[in-house]
């Protein structure tokens, strides 16, 4: 390999996942030895792998530093408010059933601030990709203590070490209806991409979650050491057991990281079973919102820039209004 | 554009003004709605939900009003009109959300059947209290346009008006009902599919690659691209330059918001509607929007038997406000007169752009009810002194 290397002049090298990211974007913001960056590259790789059209592919992030994903990644991309990259996503899927929608964003943002959407889209088994980054702690905002927080870790707002329980997130997953479920750290680059893979071709409500180093503020306030402390940290402390009861997946301050996947299983999804029950309620007069989303064209008379047909839903009449007098 | 007919209920009806809210958007091509159960707005999302799924319309109902103002957004950056439904303490949980569909100039309509405050307040009684926070809800420097109508007809209308608004514009646009007008229950007339124009999204004819997102036109509104037709663009709550990328200077700031701003205040001139009646020669004129509008007639009648020369503002759209209108009115009359069901909101208004020129009387109510006419007649009688 190193030959190849020294053949090709660098200038004209293109980073094999620069296709996927905005590169006059580049250099991001995320700090030295961030795992952040790790989980964008795995991503980006079963991107890659998973052979889809990145046109249909919509990326949402919230706030904080994972929050800036959907910034960096070329794809359609929305980067919203502390904790509603869930519900935006929810906009986004039901306004164009086509997408494959990823919300990508952190662990204060996703089950903090957000953690009712994350139940709730879970439990209406929403068919999103959610790929929450763990680190621990708000990073973005100078290191307080999040709800994933381990007991006893120290953080800028608990520091005499925080008494709160965390999250255990794969638990919280399934139980509110996770269609898939996995945890892995950011050292697992190839089962990490692997399971993105899986996730992506999976329908429902996905769910991963990465545990990433921060080495800036949760390693320093811990004395924990660098970014790559906490990398050999995972290597000799991290447990692959697939399969696992997601009741024993807790992670206590500085204890072994249980790994794996832990739920792939088919559940309808919410459009599923939206549209099964509408089928069978209203039968013949039921009409979904098109997959190419409900947007009205004008009725014929000139096709839009991209030449496609108007959608279904206007060349129906208003016959099918009129049963349905209140 | 003609509207989509299979959204359009054509022919007479007997509905309350919530029900002609849902039937108003369903008519404007509104296809995703999402909402969370309020009184006394409930009825809108009830109207839309029996029937959405027969016209190629979602309808979720969501965990809370953030999460419905989020997921209109992320739905209109589909290209599919969007709408959420609520009232006072769902439109506060909103305001952060409706800040991010301002920033991100996202059409979408909010509306809002108003209750008394503040806070619970009183969940089934009218109020007209959220006039300043639909202006000012959300933090930092925006604009947004807001519509208040007086009647289940009009309910009707200035929802094809609003969604019109909304794409023309790109921002969040407000229909200030309330809770009288949403539970009167009146002839409304809707006309036929081919007798409605509604405004289509202005999507970009760039090909991907040469887009950006925030690139402005000479109105100042940038072109849309829908998620999933190939232009991987970006949008954000943050500051951003016109590629949509976030820029963290004082420039990028002076550039972003001021356009916000200055694309409804420069156009506010075509965007501004009210009905006049007697305005030349008139004593005291009127100033009045919503229920109140109608409930102010009776007022009016006594004060002009009287012997009071009264002219009548009605406010179709309250945001932005007719600020060259009242500045050029006021040297010509002894007074305005404001009733409103709060305790002065719209008056600042009409007392900033009347500027000293004229005396300008606020008739309070806190709500509950509407006025008592003769509150109003009397302010009009004391004014024209």
């Amino acid at each position: 390999m190193s030959k190849v290397a020294e053949q090709i002049p660098t200038e004209e090298m293109e980073h094999p996942v620069a296709p996927y990211l905005r590169m006059d974007r580049i250099p991001h913001i995320w700090c030295p030895t961030c795992g952040i960056g790790t989980v964008v590259r795995c991503y980006a790789d079963a991107l890659e792998h998973s052979k889809i059209d990145l046109d249909k592919v919509a990326i949402v992030s919230g706030i904080g530093c994972t929050g800036r994903v959907a910034g960096y990644m070329r794809l359609d991309a929305f980067h919203t408010t502390h904790g509603r990259a869930i519900p935006f996503a929810t906009g986004l899927k039901l306004g164009r059933p086509e997408l494959l929608v990823t919300v990508f964003s952190g662990d204060g943002d996703l089950v903090g601030i957000g953690g009712n959407h994350f139940i709730h889209a879970a439990r209406r088994n929403l068919d999103i990709l959610v790929i929450l980054v763990n680190n621990f702690i708000y990073g973005m905002t100078g290191g307080q203590n999040a709800p994933t927080t381990p007991t006893t870790a120290r953080t800028s707002t608990m520091p005499f070490g925080n008494f709160e329980r965390p999250f255990n997130l794969p638990h919280l997953a399934e139980s509110c209806g996770a269609t898939y479920v996995a945890r892995w750290t950011s050292l697992h680059i190839r089962r990490l991409t692997k399971s993105f893979r899986e996730a992506i071709s999976r329908k429902g409500f996905r769910f991963v979650e990465v545990i990433a180093p921060c080495a800036t503020l949760y390693a320093r306030l811990n004395k924990l050491g660098t970014g790559f402390n906490l990398m050999r940290f995972y290597h000799d402390n991290a447990v692959i057991d697939h399969g696992a009861d997601t009741r024993d997946l807790d992670i206590s301050f500085q204890d072994r990281i249980i790994c794996g996947k832990f739920v792939d299983k088919e559940r309808p999804t919410y459009s599923e079973m939206m549209h099964e029950h509408y089928r069978n309620t209203l039968g013949d007069k039921f009409v979904p919102l098109p997959e190419e989303g409900g947007m009205i064209r004008d009725t014929g008379e000139k096709p839009d820039s991209k030449g496609k047909k108007p959608a279904k839903s206007q060349k129906r009449k208003a016959s099918a209004s009129k049963s349905s007098r209140k | 554009m003609k509207t989509d007919p299979s959204g359009v209920l054509t022919g007479q009806h007997y509905l309350d003004g919530d029900h002609a809210c849902g039937e108003g958007a369903m008519a404007a091509g509104c296809r995703f709605v999402a909402g969370y159960p309020i009184t006394p707005s409930t009825e809108v999302v009830e109207r839309i939900s029996r029937r959405f799924p027969m016209m190629g319309g979602t309808f979720i109902q969501m965990e809370d009003e953030m999460a419905s103002m989020a997921a209109i957004i992320g739905a209109s950056w589909t290209g599919t009109k969007s709408m959420t439904v609520t009232s006072g303490p769902g439109f506060s949980l909103m305001m952060e959300n409706i800040g991010l569909a301002a920033m991100m100039e996202t059409p979408c309509v909010i509306v809002n059947v108003q209750r008394g405050g503040p806070s619970t307040g009183l969940p089934t009684n009218v109020g007209q209290a959220d006039m300043m926070q639909a202006r000012w809800g959300s933090h930092g420097d925006y604009e947004i346009i807001a519509l208040s109508p007086q009647s289940p007809q009009e309910a009707f209308d200035v929802m094809i008006d609003a969604f019109n608004l909304s794409e023309i514009y790109r921002v969040p646009v407000m229909v200030m009902t309330d809770e009288c007008v949403g539970h009167m229950t009146e002839k409304v007339v809707i006309p036929k599919a081919e007798d409605i124009e509604i405004v289509p999204r202005k999507l970009t004819d760039k090909p991907p690659g040469e887009f950006w997102p925030y690139v402005a036109d000479r109105n100042m509104i940038p072109e849309f691209a829908r998620a999933g037709d190939g232009y991987r663009f970006h949008s954000t709550g943050l500051t951003h330059n016109e590629r949509g990328y976030p820029v963290m200077s004082a420039e990028c700031q002076q550039e972003c918001v001021t356009r916000l701003v200055d694309k409804i205040r420069l156009n506010a001139e075509d965007i501004v509607r009210f009905e006049e009646e007697d305005i030349d020669g008139a004593d005291v004129v009127l100033v009045t929007y919503g229920i109140t509008a109608r409930v102010a007639r009776r007022g009016i009648d006594i004060a002009r038997n009287k012997g009071v020369k009264v002219g009548v503002i009605r406010l179709i759209v309250v945001w932005p406000f007719p600020e060259r209108h009242i500045r050029e009115l006021a040297p010509k009359i002894k007074a305005f007169v404001v009733p409103e069901i709060n305790y002065g909101q719209i008056v600042l208004e009409v007392e900033r752009c009347a500027a000293g020129q004229t005396l300008t009387v606020l008739v309070p109510h806190m709500g509950g009810t509407v006025h008592d006419p003769e509150d109003i007649a009397n302010a009009i009688l004391e004014a024209a002194k």
